[in-house]
Order: C-alpha cells, then sequence, then structure tokens
C-alpha cells in the first residue's frame, strides 16, 4: 500500500510540475465554455435577407417593416427582378428573398388572398427552414393583426408552457452539452495519451518489474486526471451558474456522483485505447479521430437524436455521452431525482465495466 | 532536391510502417463521413405526446386525432391526473402534454371561446418551438371549421367575416426537397480533413524533440526549408488523398452534384490542407510535449469545427462571435465547398476568401520556420 501511495505522489507530482500543461488543462475548458455558451445558438439572429416588392404598396411595406424590426432579420438588398436571384444567392450572404407579388394589396382586398413568394439558398437546408419558419410567424401575425377585428369570437386558444426552459434559451441546452464533451475528451485523450507514453518512453518495463500490481498501476495513472476533472466540472458549473444564468433545479451532490461516473467512464475507455494503442501517436489519433466527432454529433449535444435516422439512434446508444446528457439535462433543468434517471446511470455504469475488463484482458504484464 | 527527396521517404516510411495509424487515416474517415453525415438534421420526424382528457366528448375525440392525422404526433398514453402525465415528461418518454379541459365540447358548441392547455419539454427550445407552432395551427384550422359550421347553423352569413389570408409559398434554391445530406457530406468531409492534417502536422515536429531525433537531424546539413517541406509535403498528399476519396464518395455514393468545377475545388483545397498543415507545424513549434501539442490542437480544432458554421448557423451566432469566424479557416472551406459544389460558383465569388485563406497560410509558414531553430537550448 505504501509503495502504491507513493506511485500516486509521484504521478501527481509528474503532472503538475508541467505548469504549461497545467494552464491548458484547466484554462482551455473554460475558455471553450465562455465561447460557445455565448456563441452556440440554433435560433437565428440578423439573417441578411433580400426583398423584391414587386407590389410596392402599403400592405407590402408594412410587412417589410415588421420583418426588417425583427431581430431575427437584416434587410440586406432591394432587388428590382427576379433576374437578381440567382446572384445575390452566388455571392452567398443572403439567406432568403422575400417576394411580394404584384398588386399585393389588391388581390388581398379583393379576392381575400395574396401570396408571399419566400426563396431560400437551401444550401443549408436546416437555416432554411428555420428562417421560413420565422418569416411565416411574421406574415401570421400580421394577417391575424388584419383579421383581429372581423373574426368571430368563438374559437380554441393554445395555452403553452414550456417546462424546464422557459425562456427557449439554447444556451440552456447547449452547456449541458458541453460538459458531456469537455469531459469526454479531456479524460480519454489525457489518460490515453499518459499510459502510452510510458510505454514509448520504456518507463513501463521499470513499473511492470516495480512490486506494484498493473490495477495499481492504472489506478495511480487515472487518478490525478480524475481529480483535475472534478475540478473542471466545478469551474464549469460555476460558469454556467453565473455567467450564463443556467437553471440549476437539481441536487448538486447528485450531479457531483453522476459526473464522476462519467468521468471513470471516459477514463476507462482512455484507458482501454492506451491498452490497445503502440505508441502516442495511435493512441491520440484513436481519441481525437475516432472519439471527436461521434461525440459531438451522436450524442444529442446539438442535433436531436429523434430526428436521426434509425440505424444511427441505435448506434447513438453506444456513445457514452449521450446518456449522460439525458442525465445532466435531468438533473440540471428539471430537476430529475435518481428515481427518474437509474437507467441512464445503470448504462454508464455498464459501459464502465466493459472498458475496464476489455483494458484488464488487454493490458500486458509481460513485454513482447 | 535529394535532400528533400530523402527526407519525404523517411517520413513516408515513418507514417506508413505503423500499422495501427493506416486504418485512422483512411478508413475511419470514410465510414465517419458515411455515417455521421445522417445525423445533423434539427428536421422534427415524429413527437410523442400524452393525453389528459378531461371532456371525453366527440369534440375532444375529433381534436386529439386531426393532431395525430398530421404524422408528426403519436399518442403515447392517456392519463387522468397531471402528475402522472409529468412524470413520463420528465423522463423524456413523450415531448409534450394535451390537457382539454371538462366543458371543451360545451362552450365549443355554446360559440363560446374555449381552450387546451399545452405542457412542452422546452429543454430543446427549437423543437419546443417547432411543436407549439404545428400544434397552434392544428388547433386553429379545427378551430376554423368548427367556426364556420356553427356559423352555418346559426345561419348567420359567413360573408360577413371577410377573413383575409395571406399565404407564404417556400421555394428552396439548390436544394428543394431540403435534404440535408447534399448541405453535411461536404461540410463532414470538410472537418475530417482538416483533423487528421491538423493531428499529424501537429504532433510531428514535437514528436522528434520528445523523442529525441531532432538533435540528429538538426546536425546534417538540411536547411530549415527543406525540413519543413519534408515535413508538409506527406501530410498534404494524404490529405488530398483523403479529400479526393471523399468527394468521390459525395460524388457517387451520395450523388451529390457538383455544379462548379473540380478544378477549382482541388486548386483551392491544395492552398486550404497546406494553410492546416502550417498550422500543425506552428502548434509543433511552440509545444515540448506531445501532448500539450495534442491538447492544444484539439482545443482549436473544436472552436474550429463549432463554429465554422456546419452544425449551428453562423447566423444564429451573437455579432463578435460572427466576426470571430472571419479566422476561422475551416468556416472559409466550408463555406467555398458548398458555394462551388451546390451552387456552382466560380472564381469571381470566392476570390477573396481563398486569398484570405493563401496570406494567412503564407504568413504562418514564414512565423513556423522562423521559429524552429536549428541550435537547441
Amino acid at each position: 500500500m505504501n509503495s502504491f501511495k507513493g506511485f500516486v505522489i509521484k504521478e501527481f507530482k509528474q503532472i503538475y510540475r508541467d505548469t504549461r500543461t497545467l494552464v491548458v488543462l484547466f484554462g482551455m475548458p473554460v475558455l471553450m465554455l465562455l465561447i460557445f455558451g455565448f456563441a452556440i445558438r440554433n435560433e437565428v439572429n440578423n439573417a441578411k435577407v433580400g426583398v423584391l416588392d414587386l407590389a410596392k404598396d402599403e400592405v407590402s411595406s408594412v410587412i417589410i417593416q415588421k420583418i426588417s424590426a425583427s431581430k431575427a432579420f437584416q434587410i440586406h438588398a432591394y432587388l428590382t427582378s427576379y433576374d437578381e436571384v440567382e446572384a445575390y444567392f452566388r455571392e452567398g450572404d443572403i439567406k432568403e428573398i422575400i417576394v411580394f407579388e404584384k398588386d399585393f394589396a389588391r388581390n388581398l382586398t379583393r379576392s381575400g388572398s395574396a401570396t408571399i413568394q419566400l426563396i431560400t439558398d437551401a444550401t443549408d437546408p436546416n437555416l432554411a427552414n428555420i428562417v421560413q419558419t420565422y418569416t411565416n410567424a411574421i406574415v401570421g401575425d400580421y394577417a391575424q393583426e388584419l383579421n383581429a377585428s372581423s373574426m368571430p369570437v368563438v374559437g380554441i386558444k393554445v395555452h403553452s408552457k414550456m417546462l424546464y426552459n422557459e425562456e427557449l434559451a439554447s444556451v440552456n441546452l447547449f452547456v449541458p452539452g458541453l460538459i458531456a464533451v469537455i469531459l469526454m475528451l479531456v479524460s480519454a485523450l489525457m489518460t490515453s495519451i499518459s499510459i502510452t507514453k510510458e510505454k514509448e518512453m520504456g518507463n513501463m518495463e521499470i513499473l511492470l518489474v516495480s512490486p506494484l500490481k498493473p490495477n495499481h498501476i492504472i489506478i495511480g495513472k487515472v487518478l490525478p486526471y480524475l481529480v483535475l476533472s472534478v475540478v473542471n466540472v466545478f469551474t464549469i458549473l460555476v460558469l454556467a451558474k453565473f455567467v450564463f444564468g443556467v437553471p440549476f433545479v437539481g441536487s448538486y451532490l447528485l450531479f457531483f456522483a453522476e459526473s464522476i461516473l462519467f468521468i471513470v467512464t471516459a477514463l476507462s475507455l482512455g484507458v482501454f485505447i492506451s491498452s490497445v494503442a503502440n505508441n502516442q501517436q495511435t493512441a491520440m489519433m484513436v481519441s481525437l479521430v475516432v472519439l471527436l466527432l461521434p461525440t459531438i454529433l451522436l450524442s444529442g449535444f446539438i442535433f436531436p437524436i429523434k430526428s436521426m435516422p434509425i440505424p444511427l439512434q441505435v448506434i447513438s446508444n453506444i456513445i457514452p455521452a449521450k446518456w449522460f446528457l439525458v442525465i445532466v439535462r435531468g438533473i440540471m433543468l428539471k430537476g430529475s431525482g435518481i428515481l427518474i434517471i437509474w437507467q441512464e446511470t445503470a448504462i454508464l455504469i455498464g459501459i464502465t465495466l466493459v472498458f475496464i475488463t476489455l483494458s484488464l484482458k488487454k493490458f500486458k504484464v509481460r513485454l513482447q | 532536391m535529394r535532400i528533400i527527396r530523402f527526407l519525404l521517404q523517411k517520413e513516408f516510411l515513418q507514417i506508413f510502417r505503423n500499422k495501427a495509424m493506416l486504418p485512422i487515416i483512411f478508413v475511419i474517415p470514410v465510414v465517419q463521413l458515411l455515417v455521421l453525415s445522417f445525423a445533423a438534421t434539427y428536421e422534427l420526424k415524429e413527437a410523442k405526446f400524452a393525453l389528459i382528457d378531461r371532456d371525453q366528448s366527440i369534440a375532444s375525440r375529433e381534436l386529439v386525432s386531426k393532431l395525430q392525422a398530421t404524422g408528426y404526433f403519436i399518442l403515447q398514453s392517456e392519463f387522468t391526473s397531471e402528475v402522472e402525465a409529468k412524470i413520463q415528461l420528465e423522463k423524456g418518454e413523450v415531448s409534450f402534454i394535451v390537457e382539454i379541459p371538462r366543458d371543451f365540447q360545451q362552450l365549443l358548441s355554446n360559440n363560446k371561446a374555449t381552450s387546451i392547455q399545452l405542457v412542452i419539454d422546452a429543454v430543446d427550445g427549437s423543437v419546443a418551438n417547432l411543436i407549439n407552432s404545428y400544434v397552434n395551427s392544428i388547433v386553429r384550422d379545427y378551430s376554423a371549421t368548427k367556426a364556420v359550421n356553427i356559423n352555418v347553423a346559426g345561419l348567420q352569413n359567413i360573408e360577413q367575416f371577410s377573413v383575409k389570408k395571406i399565404s407564404t409559398q417556400a421555394i428552396n434554391w439548390y436544394n428543394p426537397n431540403l435534404d440535408y445530406i447534399t448541405y453535411m457530406v461536404p461540410g463532414i468531409l470538410v472537418i475530417l480533413v482538416s483533423m487528421i492534417g491538423l493531428f499529424l502536422s501537429g504532433m510531428n515536429i514535437v514528436r522528434e524533440r520528445e523523442i529525441g531525433t531532432i538533435e540528429q537531424l538538426n546536425v546534417t546539413p538540411i536547411t530549415k526549408f527543406q525540413f519543413m517541406v519534408g515535413k508538409l509535403v506527406p501530410f498534404w498528399m494524404i490529405g488530398m488523398f483523403d479529400l479526393l476519396l471523399g468527394l468521390a464518395l459525395a460524388r457517387f455514393g451520395f450523388q451529390i452534384p457538383f455544379l462548379g468545377s473540380l478544378t477549382t475545388i482541388l486548386i483551392i483545397a491544395g492552398i486550404y490542407l497546406v494553410l492546416i498543415q502550417v498550422l500543425g507545424l506552428f502548434i509543433s513549434t511552440i509545444t515540448d510535449t506531445q501532448q500539450q501539442a495534442m491538447f492544444i490542437a484539439w482545443f482549436i480544432m473544436v472552436v474550429f469545427i463549432l463554429m465554422g458554421g456546419l452544425f449551428t448557423p453562423i447566423e444564429s451566432m451573437p455579432m463578435w462571435a460572427q466576426k470571430l469566424t472571419l479566422a476561422n479557416p475551416i468556416a472559409y472551406f466550408i463555406k467555398i465547398m458548398r458555394m462551388v459544389l451546390l451552387k456552382g460558383a466560380g472564381w469571381k465569388e470566392v476570390y477573396e476568401m481563398v486569398l484570405i485563406i493563401s496570406v494567412v497560410a503564407a504568413g504562418l509558414l514564414a512565423v513556423s520556420v522562423n521559429r524552429y531553430k536549428k541550435t537547441s537550448g
């Protein structure tokens, strides 16, 4: 036990004496949270649109005014004919062109219906969709205003209550996701590198002939990063609360317990990678190239898993970050207790156990 | 020239002798391109809901079946109390709850206003918004048909409510079916190629330093410039190869239209890859260990990816963040790829961006060559 203590102390010293790496390890996650917390949004803000007003009457100009008053849009160009549409789209700045048909107001009063064409640059279909929805909402509101006086009183009103995230802020959605991405990559990347480094440098031989047991070596290697990641969780949480005002409804104790579980999952994944890889380069490429995109894309961090094709939904089940995301969002935003999230927790524990068993099997006590 | 040739030979040997790296460089990117391109959509496919129907009337049934008829909404379960429904909502088994009040039908048929309650899981705000507006429009339609029925029954003149209707007609250029695959494949390809380029080159020089072989290179008559070229070219070639592979897959696998010229794309990709390699080498020259280098490279990559406008539109970012993306090479290249491949843009539309990439690449190369010192200590 004494030698194990000594080994752990050595590991801590080795990591914490390198101030440069430390600054990077503690600073980068904070910086990332700050940048992304502010920058990642999926609502539209100041999208550039063009207007082709063939009617030039009082109704069309009121609608144009409403559109330019909206925070979502910024009218960037006034077109005079259809022929210009292509040139503007090819330049790439304008995302939507709103076309008012000729005699817009007259059609509206005479036949009771008039049409607005929304031509979108659909090379980004997600954006095109959002922009259209926003424009439709503005036009719809205006139409309702027009009809307010003549509409019959009967009707069904919908009272909508937005639970868990009243102001529909995307920060509240993304911050828990960022925690998962940061923890996953830092923990897996760092452990896999530090263990393979010993292999590459030849220190592994020295460790293996020492009286330390293999699992002691691994635990000793992993422990400093566990501490480091817990500190990171703490700083991220403080930032989330005080800088971004993300609500925290649930229990802090549960949150930290689940975070530690997830860190252990990521660490065991790192250990597994290092047991497969022979040198640092391979370990890094595996943890980065293989983990980065799937963790971002398949965890539900940005894109809802429910929208994906079924095969991908199935694959997403093996991404540990997916389960942690459900847990974190549950605790932070919904105030879920363990009774609600026990299944996800159990799955995380299961994934962790699989990685630990696999790496124990793979970890060679002898050198070739 | 001979020296460079031997340097290149050495680098290639070093890359290809590591058998574990080959699949990471050549197979995994292709697999990811194939799989992940399908993941990136916000499109609402279906949402499950729980129902609390306190009225149990014909009207309430009608409304519920209207909701289901759209295909978006699936009735998951029915409850008599709000508490149970909320538990399902909290577990995420349903996305929203519809509550119909007791006197729903009575009020409706008596020509009075009534209301239904909608409780939506708003953790994902944009999904919640979509659900809300879909439900609202369905209810509005239903309400309108009811109103007309009642008015006809009441022998009132419908004409007197001259409802004015402004309809919008959406036309989606370049991608009429709003197919997100077409959009995602070029973008994800850019990310994969950049990742491989940056990580490989970022680790390279620092690795030689860590192992100590850099000393041996330093005492040879190789010039700084030759050294850099020897480091750049192999990864550049790997990057180009991956890109070509990806483009072929995009064209023949995903059937993505190539409206613009392929030569234009390849020339720009060549310049872009130089920039990425040089950025990697730059990281390599300012760090001491592979661990540091990788962490920095990883950080830069995540920032570039998430702020590249591929996953969340640049238009959604606050102004200062939109300005920051001007310094993001990935954002440029994704934009160029999209413009040339999907819209058929030519040099006239993209030359400014290409110019910026070239200037940055040249500047960074100068700095890295300058920072790399042949003397140690």
